[in-house]
């Protein structure tokens, strides 16, 4: 068995963890195996059939008054505490801030190794085979765990979502949390203003680098974004540190890396920092009046321009094409 | 109160990565090295906490000799001590082995430490493993990812990252935090500071010492290759004007790339 966390936050599933899902439910088809899912927490159990049309044959639901809010902790007693019962031959996460929390806590408390933020998972005769960037995706590292239950997270944005009928028996389990001294607990969620999506959950990133040249013009980037579902808007350093947008808004080696399916680069140079965060988007697109910016080398399409001139005709274009 | 920063020498952003394919690894030569940039707002931010409330910093990494001078930085910074626990492996990539050696001295060296400072992730390995397995083999708190850290008597709130929010996380003492950019602006050496870190003594810590077997350490990763990620091809560049390549490109989008 393939047991794949659902992460939820508010009540509802994380499209990260539904990608996470369809790629177990791949490698358990290839390992000969199933692929089943865990939901952690209070008041999810009607989350379950949307995990059987993702194609999890068991929905594990562990509810605890005291898993109500997100706690590393507890949360880490609980899925070993499942795992031990299961013994399945991998756990999945999302590399989501969550997962990125959890998922090591999880490997730790089981005694296993961890193969974080993987882009390619492949089934061969010795199990799973893992890759992943390193050196922020200047290098990628293919290796096999040697301890089990293998622990793995998965990036984001990467896995396609594969929507398959299961049979979807839901399981729900009773769990046992220790009771511990040292505490870490959630007290607070404090949301962006607007709710905007992250840049690391965007289908479309929009970003803006030293050419923007302040703070005012990010506001002709979130115009764009308005135009774009699933879009948000990032940033290089330059602009973070410049202050004219938070950082966690920055794209790169010092920020957030992302795989979105097209990335617009506005006024950014292409520093190899910068590169490190998003040569893993599908489609890179760079407006830049330099034509020898760096940027234009990983470009899928460039236009060498004053960015201050092309986007009023871009925001008519796109507007055009939403009729 | 104590508190330790767990720091790691790491290849400079700026590094070209060549890899030798036989042994499965970055060559190292040519490349420069630094302290980790997450470890160094660690770093920083243990300085605060003790310009405000006093106690000792201790600069902490697991590695070989070479990772010496990322400790003299951190002592130049102004760390009242450093440790060095040897280890003779190279990278392994292997997060598990590097907490549980670090989770082993703490308890050895440092069973009073109330805060283990960390970066959040290890620029090159990038890996962000090691500061929770930390806090799980010690059975304390943790909050990753960390932009602001409040300390408070026996307490602290840290404000930590998540997908479009951030999370306030109430933590009792000793716990893992790690540091996100944004915690705070690391200040650089003074040349008083470097001078007075060239003298100090940096202890060295042995496996053995920690008392682990030979088979206990084994790396829980078997590497197969190591690669170059395919490199991206430049595609199509339009110049001209404005109206005319705004054109262009949406049309691009839409009906060859089809993401619009
Ligand atoms: C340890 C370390 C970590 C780092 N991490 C990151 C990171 O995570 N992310 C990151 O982005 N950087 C990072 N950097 C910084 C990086 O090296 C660059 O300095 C930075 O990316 C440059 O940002 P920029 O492209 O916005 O600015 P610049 O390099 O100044 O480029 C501005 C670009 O805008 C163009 N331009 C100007 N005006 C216009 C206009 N009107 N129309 C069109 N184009 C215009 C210019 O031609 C130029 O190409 C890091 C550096 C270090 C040392
Ligand atoms: N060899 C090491 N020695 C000391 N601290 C380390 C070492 N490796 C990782 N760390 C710490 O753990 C953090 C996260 O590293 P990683 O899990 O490798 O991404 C780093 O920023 C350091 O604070």
């Amino acid at each position: 068995m393939i047991l794949t966390y659902i992460e939820t936050r508010e009540k509802k599933i994380k499209k990260s963890s539904l990608e996470a899902l369809s790629e177990a439910r791949r490698k358990a088809a290839e390992l000969g195996t199933e692929a089943a899912a865990v939901l952690v927490g209070t008041g999810i159990e009607g989350l379950a059939a949307e995990l059987s049309s993702y194609g999890a044959s068991k929905v594990y639901v562990l509810e605890s008054g005291s898993l109500d809010r997100y706690s590393t902790q507890d949360y880490a007693a609980a899925l070993a505490g499942l795992v031990k019962k299961l013994c399945p031959a991998a756990v999945f996460f999302s590399a989501t801030a969550m997962g990125k929390d959890l998922a090591p806590r999880l490997a730790a408390r089981l005694g296993v190794g961890l193969a974080s933020d993987c882009t390619q998972v492949s089934a061969g005769d010795g199990g799973l085979e893992f890759t992943r960037p390193i050196f922020a995706g200047k290098a990628l590292l293919t290796f096999r765990l040697t301890s089990s239950p293998q622990v793995v997270s998965l990036r984001p944005n990467v896995f396609p979502l594969a929507p398959a009928a299961a049979a979807g028996e839901v399981i729900r389990e009773t769990v046992e949390i220790p009771a511990t001294t040292a505490r870490a607990e959630v007290t607070e969620i404090l949301q962006e203003s607007g709710g905007e999506i992250d840049v690391t959950e965007a289908d479309i990133v929009i970003s803006g680098g030293r050419g923007m040249k302040g703070p005012e013009n990010f506001e002709l980037l979130r115009e764009i974004s308005a135009l774009i579902p699933r879009s948000a808007v990032g940033a290089s350093r330059s602009a973070v540190d410049s202050g004219w947008i938070g950082h966690q808004h920055q794209v790169g080696q010092t920020g957030k890396t992302v795989s979105p399916n097209l990335y617009l680069a506005f006024g950014i140079s292409g520093a190899i920092q910068h590169l490190a965060g998003m040569s893993s988007s599908k489609v890179v697109v760079a407006v830049n009046k330099d034509p020898d910016a760096p940027i234009f080398k990983v470009a899928d399409f460039g236009v060498v321009g004053d960015l201050f001139q092309v986007i009023p005709p871009l925001k008519e274009e796109l507007k055009k094409l939403r009729g | 109160m104590d508190i330790l920063v767990l720091v790691k020498r790491v290849p400079d952003t700026e590094s070209k990565i060549r890899i030798n394919r036989e042994t499965n690894s970055v060559v190292e030569e040519g490349l420069n090295f630094i302290l980790s940039p997450y470890d160094e707002y660690a770093m920083e931010e243990a300085l605060r906490i003790k310009g405000a409330k006093g106690g000792k910093v201790v600069a902490v990494t697991v590695g070989r000799d070479e990772s010496l001078v990322i400790l003299r930085k951190c002592l130049a910074m102004g760390a009242d001590e450093a440790v060095l626990i040897k280890d003779p492996l190279p990278e392994t990539y292997d997060g598990l082995r590097t907490a549980r050696i670090i989770a082993r001295f703490v308890q050895a060296k440092y069973p009073d430490a109330r805060l283990l400072l960390f970066g959040k992730q290890s620029v090159g390995a990038d890996n962000s493993q090691v500061p929770a397995m930390v806090a799980e083999l010690l059975g304390i708190g943790q909050a990753n990812v960390v932009v602001k850290l409040e300390v408070e008597g026996e307490t602290a709130t840290a404000l930590r990252e998540i997908e479009g929010a951030q999370e306030k996380v109430f933590l009792t003492l000793p716990a893992v935090v790690s540091a996100q950019k944004g915690l705070n602006e690391p200040r650089y050496e003074t040349l008083k500071g470097i001078m007075m870190a060239k003298k100090k003594e940096i202890p060295i810590v042995s496996i053995e010492e920690l008392g682990f077997k030979p088979d206990e350490l084994a790396p829980q990763l078997a590497i197969i290759k190591m690669d170059q990620p395919p490199a991206r091809q430049a595609g199509r560049v339009v110049t001209g004007v404005a109206e005319e390549t705004a054109r262009q490109l949406v049309e691009y989008l839409h009906t060859e790339a089809k993401i619009i």
